[in-house]
């Protein structure tokens, strides 16, 4: 080999600052080393972390918060492994990775060499595509492809399982990196004709309501989701995921509707009668008994994956294409719409069923959030683990920003936030960054503690801690007679003295006189990373509640008195 | 399952390794069976032509063509049920036959135009072609006498006329 020629390991370094990238988390063993090795002579910077879901999701968090890929290296067989939920996770959540993957060299392959797993196979069924690199030669034009679909298009992850002997052989015919992709196409402009006649039903509706989810986030279309809301007066509610696509703080934000979601975004839900989404997929927490979903009213779908029209419910208009670009044309096709009497009806809703909680009491999840809202004032980046916390820091923790929330919402990944949150924090350096995690969820990963506290990240964790899994719990409660099984945490760690132990600080909230003061204490916190348990009551419930599979007037607005039958969807 | 519920599938795909299993995760992850399948290079051999007959409810076929789509090793994927198109199929039929049956087995098998391909003291070996319901016909026919052991190709769809399949 002469001094010009690269090997494998290094074309996968030289595609990753082809490509701009700034971080890799990672961690090595005995089948990544060549790719170890050639990121030595590089400018990326590794994060090493403690275990491979911390890299996935930070890298996921990294993605969401930057709008660029993350990406991740791991070993062959169990570090790959160990990276499956994240990738799963961002296949959910439609978060653009690029994981490359130590494998054993090609003669072991199938023989259960050591740390051997047939990691592509795994992957296919949770990655937007896979690669099992055998030839050298293919590994300039894998690198690119593999941002190329990780970032186009309905966003995902990308696998690349790189053999070891593949990584030291030279790359001896270097094509110059050309994509060939001949089954991939990215839907840009949707059909004009179509837009038209949305528009005009937009003009004829009295009642429409928008529904914004993540896609209108990822196709940066928040300016032209709010020309189009304010020019039409049409009231707004976002996804799980959506949130940041239209700011909460809007006159015509009506927060998060679904499951969990305000009053009035699901009685604006229940009496509209055009509904448009925008980049969401309808999914079950949304929409409950899918055959009375928004019956009678005109659905429309925006959507950049065709896979996703008439799945759960069938629509009456579909448009395929980018929601920016779909909602820029729809917008030169708008007049001024008049729906003052329909936004009078909203606001009686908003009155009528404020977002509230019981004051009364211990220390509440709800004031420790609402608190915190107060403080930053929309300009931090929260992250959420699932759960009842991530409920109630979505309807409490108000967005007014793209990419300012990240939370693990179709997957429901424990374990997501506080990873997520060093992620975004590496993407946003100044910015407040602040994982908001249950008890439960923080000790799946809290393992990266180490890694936040030596990059001298300041992300605060702040664990709504009620010392039980709260919302299997709460399903307990209220499902299965409160026959409580498997959901009391005995035996946590006393979080203040572990973030101390990790070389970060750690603080505690009991009392409801010292909540102010202690998140005060954490936002000034800049040398790394900050805990803050907060010993919230252990038994409340997250209310409004609509039970899986039921229709929206099931809608439950506190605990009910009378035994419930178990709701007709799964989870 | 009604005769409704089989569809046929063609797809072209790119030729390596690892595409089949992905094809048939999304028609396993919704409950559909495969029934036939059906592989061969394209006439361009860095693609393959895959023609699959599968049951399931034409609402999830739906689904299935647009998951199979989405595949980035997936060029396109086509449902031909109900198209006009050209549709073969061959069966190696194995059947319990002595001499003194022979003739009649031959009979059927003459008026379903296969080729008797092996004799043996106890058995006739026919190859048959045609669209799948004449085979089924011929399986049914043949039944009486006993099969042995049938071998099917599995369905070939073509688009008729100067359509692409």
């Amino acid at each position: 080999m002469n001094a010009a020629t690269r090997t494998g390991a290094q074309a996968i370094i030289d595609g990753l600052q082809q490509q701009g990238v700034e971080y890799v988390f990672g961690y090595p063993g005995g089948a990544n080393m060549p790719i170890f090795d050639a990121l030595l002579d590089s400018s990326l910077k590794l994060i090493l972390v403690r275990h491979e879901q911390g890299a996935t999701h930070m890298a996921d968090g990294y993605a969401r918060a930057s709008g660029k890929p993350g990406v991740v290296f791991v070993t062959s067989g169990p570090g790959a492994t160990n990276a499956i939920t994240g990738i799963m996770t961002a296949q959910m959540e439609s978060a653009p990775l690029v994981v490359i993957c130590g494998q054993t060299v090609v003669g072991n392959l199938g023989l259960d060499a050591f740390q051997e797993a047939d990691v592509s196979g795994v992957s296919y069924p949770v990655v937007k595509h896979s690669y099992l690199i055998r030839d050298a030669n293919d590994t300039p034009r894998i690198m690119r492809e593999a941002f190329f679909l990780a970032e186009t298009g309905r966003p995902g992850p990308v696998l690349i399982d790189m053999p070891k002997d593949i990584a030291l052989a030279p790359v001896t015919l270097d094509s110059g990196g050309e994509m060939h992709l001949p089954g991939y196409t990215i839907p840009t402009h949707g059909d004009s004709d179509q837009i038209a006649t949305v528009a005009q039903c937009l003009h004829e509706a009295k009642r429409p309501l928008l529904l914004v989810g993540h896609g209108a986030l990822i196709s940066d279309a928040g300016k032209a989701v709010r020309h189009l809301a304010e020019r039409m007066q049409i009231p707004v509610t976002t996804t799980l995921l959506g949130k940041g696509a239209f700011p909460e703080t809007h006159d015509l934000s009506l927060g998060m509707l679904g499951m969990h979601g305000t009053v009035y975004a699901n009685k604006a839900v229940m009496n509209c009668d055009l509904i448009m989404s925008i980049g969401s997929r309808w999914d079950d927490r949304i929409i409950g008994k899918a055959d009375e979903f928004c019956d009678g009213a005109v659905k429309i779908h925006i959507d950049i994956d065709a896979t996703e029209f008439n799945k759960l419910i069938t629509v009456d208009y579909c448009i395929h294409g980018d929601a920016r670009l779909v909602v820029e044309e729809l917008n030169t096709m708008l007049q001024p719409g008049d729906t003052k009497a329909w936004l009078a009806e909203v606001a009686k809703f908003k009155r009528q069923f404020p977002l509230t909680f019981k004051k009364k009491g211990g220390l509440k999840a709800q004031s420790v959030l609402y608190e915190l809202d107060q403080l930053v004032g929309g300009d931090a980046v929260f992250t959420t683990d699932v759960g009842q916390h991530q409920m109630w820091a979505a309807q409490f923790c108000r967005t007014t920003e793209r990419n300012h929330w990240i939370s693990s919402g179709g997957a429901g990944t424990m374990g997501f936030g506080f990873p997520a949150a060093i992620g975004a924090q590496l993407a946003f350096p100044g910015k407040t960054v602040i994982a908001v995690v249950g008890d439960g969820g923080f000790q799946r990963t809290m393992a990266e503690l180490p890694t936040a506290a030596v990059n001298k990240l300041p992300v605060k964790v702040l664990i709504i801690n009620n010392s039980y899994l709260g919302m299997v719990r709460q399903w307990q409660n209220i499902f299965f007679d409160n026959r409580l099984s498997g959901v009391k945490l005995e035996g946590n760690p006393d979080f203040v003295k572990l973030a101390e132990a990790c070389g970060g600080k750690g603080l505690r909230i009991k009392r409801n006189a010292d909540i102010k003061r202690v998140l005060q204490q954490a936002l000034d916190y800049n040398d790394g990373p900050c805990v803050i348990d907060a010993e919230v009551e252990k038994e409340d419930n997250v209310f409004p509640m609509i039970p899986s599979g039921e229709p929206y007037s099931s809608m439950l607005l506190e605990n009910p008195r009378t035994k419930m039958a178990q709701p007709r969807g799964s989870t | 399952m009604s005769r409704e519920d089989l569809h046929s599938i063609s797809l072209l795909v790119n030729n390596k390794p690892g595409v089949l299993i992905r094809i048939s995760l999304v028609f396993a992850r919704r409950g559909y069976n495969i029934d036939s399948l059906v592989v061969s290079p394209a006439h361009n051999r860095q693609f393959s032509r895959m023609s699959i007959t599968a049951s399931g409810d034409p609402d999830t076929l739906v689904l299935i063509l647009g998951q199979l789509n989405k595949l980035v090793d997936v060029i396109h994927a086509t449902d031909h049920t109900g198209d006009v198109v050209v549709q073969r199929e061959l069966a190696l039929i194995k059947v319990d036959c002595t001499a003194e049956r022979r003739t009649e087995v031959l009979q059927i098998s003459e008026h379903f135009k296969c080729q008797s391909v092996d004799i043996s003291d106890t058995t006739v070996l026919l190859e048959a072609t045609g669209n799948s319901d004449k085979l089924d016909a011929l399986e049914l026919m043949l039944e009486k006498h006993g099969i042995v052991e049938i071998v099917r190709s599995g369905k070939l769809v073509m688009a008729r006329g100067a359509s692409a399949t």
